[in-house]
């Protein structure tokens, strides 16, 4: 783990002159902006029952679907393309240092942009003066989700890449297996067919992978060590598959 | 270190396929320390192939390969701190700057923060890069990625140096540059650089390794290899008469003379030929009066000098002619596991 600062601070510096980070945060702020706006207007129309941090934050989805398969589809499959890999590979760095410094650089940067949307709630508390609209333990639980399901998120996108030389494709990919992750396991968790009792096992396995009740459960101030678990080890599975896909390659090419 | 110190390659019946086609078979050759050799073949020969293997960054089948006395398969981490390394086609970032990527390498090879910017200046200058080290790489011309490319690979120090076709691309005053650079470096390092310019092979390379079709052809000092491979000496001559008797007054002007190839007659008669001998003394006169006695119409006689070029196609020619008889989808190779 010697090379892993190196290249963690290489990335985030590439990162950081890159005019793509500055232009994919701006749209990306311009985006929850657009919600948050949309979510205290409906608050002027009528009494809501929850906190508008627990509404802003149940859109997590949409700018996921979008901003970790930015982030992340370059990383590995650009490499690739250029053949930097191999250069970068034949110094006394291992495959391991390589895929966890892209991965730590792509995390840091999603959990900046997160970060960033505690502006909004700033505003809001500064100009309304109304302690009811915030309310402290959604706002908290809501960004520890963040913080723990990007790690799964982004390494769901570190992986994609990993399987293409070609940005294109492993945008698309981690685009697919997010919305299977997600929308896919909400889908399943509805469905019929499951709720025989022949398939209970099956049952209960989707219904831990449940990212929207996880949720339900970090905004209401539940941290639970089941879904920590469940973020923890996925995201470390998928980790393991990136640096196994990457050698993988180095094998059969 | 033990002493003898072991040499600086050591490859052993090394081994490629790459989905049932063998890349590389049965290589084996040793690199001494501080010498400078080059790799030629024609494309597809398995010169990139067993480059890579040589770094560590592709597996062999089989076979064994040593640099400085370790085994790039079981200790790789050794290896990659032993070697500079410039791929094919010399990949670089698009968007850092020269200094900047060279600061970055230099930190992966573990040059120590207090010594990596005095180095780099000093490889800057070697390199003739200090007008652009500020510039972005994606921007600079062809010929200063090569030598960013370069830079790289001798910006450790490391003790062996390999480059594949570090000279494409260059013009004739930067393959200079080049050249001076690589020489610069004999007995310091040892260097195994791959090219297509064979004058450039020829200039800078202690020992040439010529490889084709995955196995060494020929290999030797530039002149031992156009002594072993066209024989000591060479003549041209074109000539008209009785050529059916060419042979056998050949044979009484030297026993060893042959004709080694031998062109259609043209409009007037004439024919030319090129004959080669095993002896180094001069024999062009002795040819003349022969020829001229039994009433031969000599146009020209000349002593070719040749150049690493013809060596390079008649030994892969060689091979080409040994393999021809097989049947394709069987290389005569190795074990293959």
């Amino acid at each position: 783990m010697k090379h892993f600062l190196t290249l963690l601070s290489h990335e985030l510096r590439m990162l950081l002159v890159s005019p793509s980070t500055y232009i994919a945060a701006t749209a990306f702020l311009f985006f929850m902006g657009f919600i948050f706006t949309g979510i205290l207007e409906s608050y002027t129309k009528a009494p809501q029952e929850a906190s508008p941090a627990i509404v802003f934050f149940s859109t997590f989805f949409l700018p996921v679907f979008f901003m970790v398969p930015l982030l992340t589809m370059r990383c590995l499959a650009e490499e690739r393309r250029l053949g930097t890999i191999e250069t970068l590979l034949t110094t006394p760095v291992t495959t391991t240092e390589v895929v966890l410094g892209k991965y730590s650089a792509a995390y840091i940067l999603y959990v900046t942009l997160w970060g960033a949307t505690a502006g909004f709630f700033y505003i809001l508390k500064s100009f309304s003066n109304d302690p009811r609209l915030l309310d402290s333990g959604p706002l908290i639980g809501g960004y520890v989700f963040i913080a723990v399901s990007g790690l799964l998120f982004v390494a769901i996108g570190v992986f994609a890449s990993s399987l293409s030389r070609n940005q294109a494709v492993a945008g698309i990919l981690a685009f697919v297996m997010l919305a299977a992750l997600i929308i896919g396991g909400r889908w399943l968790g509805e469905a019929a067919f499951l709720s025989r009792d022949v398939l209970a096992p099956a049952k209960a396995a989707v219904d831990y992978a449940q990212v929207f009740s996880h949720y339900d459960d970090f905004t209401r101030g539940v941290i639970d060590t089941r879904h920590l678990l469940f973020y923890f080890s996925g995201t470390a599975l998928a980790l393991i598959f990136s640096i196994f896909s990457v050698e993988a390659k180095l094998i059969h090419s | 270190m033990p002493d003898p110190l072991p040499p600086a390659i050591e490859v052993d019946h090394l081994v490629k396929s790459y989905a049932g086609m063998t890349a590389v078979a049965d290589l084996s050759f040793t690199v001494a320390r501080g010498e400078i050799i080059g790799f030629l073949g024609p494309n597809g020969a398995g010169k990139s192939t067993t480059m890579r293997i040589l770094t560590g960054y592709l597996p062999a089948n089989s076979g064994t390969v040593r640099i400085c006395g370790h085994s790039v398969a079981t200790e790789p981490d050794a290896v990659k701190r032993l070697i500079g390394y410039m791929p094919e086609n010399n990949p670089l970032p698009e968007d850092m700057r020269v200094s900047e990527y060279l600061y970055f390498r230099g930190r992966l090879k573990e040059i120590p923060r207090r010594k990596l910017g005095p180095r780099i200046d000093e490889v800057l200058e070697l390199c003739d890069l200090k007008r652009v080290r500020h510039k972005i790489i994606g921007q600079l011309s062809k010929g200063y990625r090569q030598r960013v490319g370069i830079a790289e690979a001798i910006l450790a120090e490391p003790p062996v140096i390999i480059m594949d076709e570090p000279t494409i691309g260059l013009d004739p005053h930067q393959i200079l540059i080049v050249r001076d650079l690589i020489a610069g470096l004999r007995g310091r390092m040892t260097v195994i650089i791959s090219s297509h310019i064979l004058p450039e092979i020829e200039m800078t390379c202690d020992r040439v390794l010529i490889i084709n079709r995955g196995r060494v052809v020929a290999q030797g000092t530039p002149a031992a290899l156009r002594r072993e491979v066209l024989g000591r000496t060479a003549y041209g001559l074109t000539v008209a008469g009785n050529i059916a008797g060419l042979p056998a007054l050949l044979q009484a002007v030297e026993p060893s003379f042959k004709i080694t190839a031998a062109g259609e007659p043209d409009a007037t008669g004439f024919v030319q030929l090129a004959l080669a001998t095993e002896r180094d003394d001069e024999f062009g006169e002795p040819l003349l009066q022969a020829l001229i006695a039994q009433n031969y119409r000599v146009r020209a006689i000349s002593r070719a000098h040749p150049t690493l070029e013809d060596v390079f196609l008649a030994a892969t020619r060689r091979t080409w002619d040994a393999t021809q008889p097989n049947p394709p989808q069987l290389p005569p190779s190795g074990p293959i596991p």
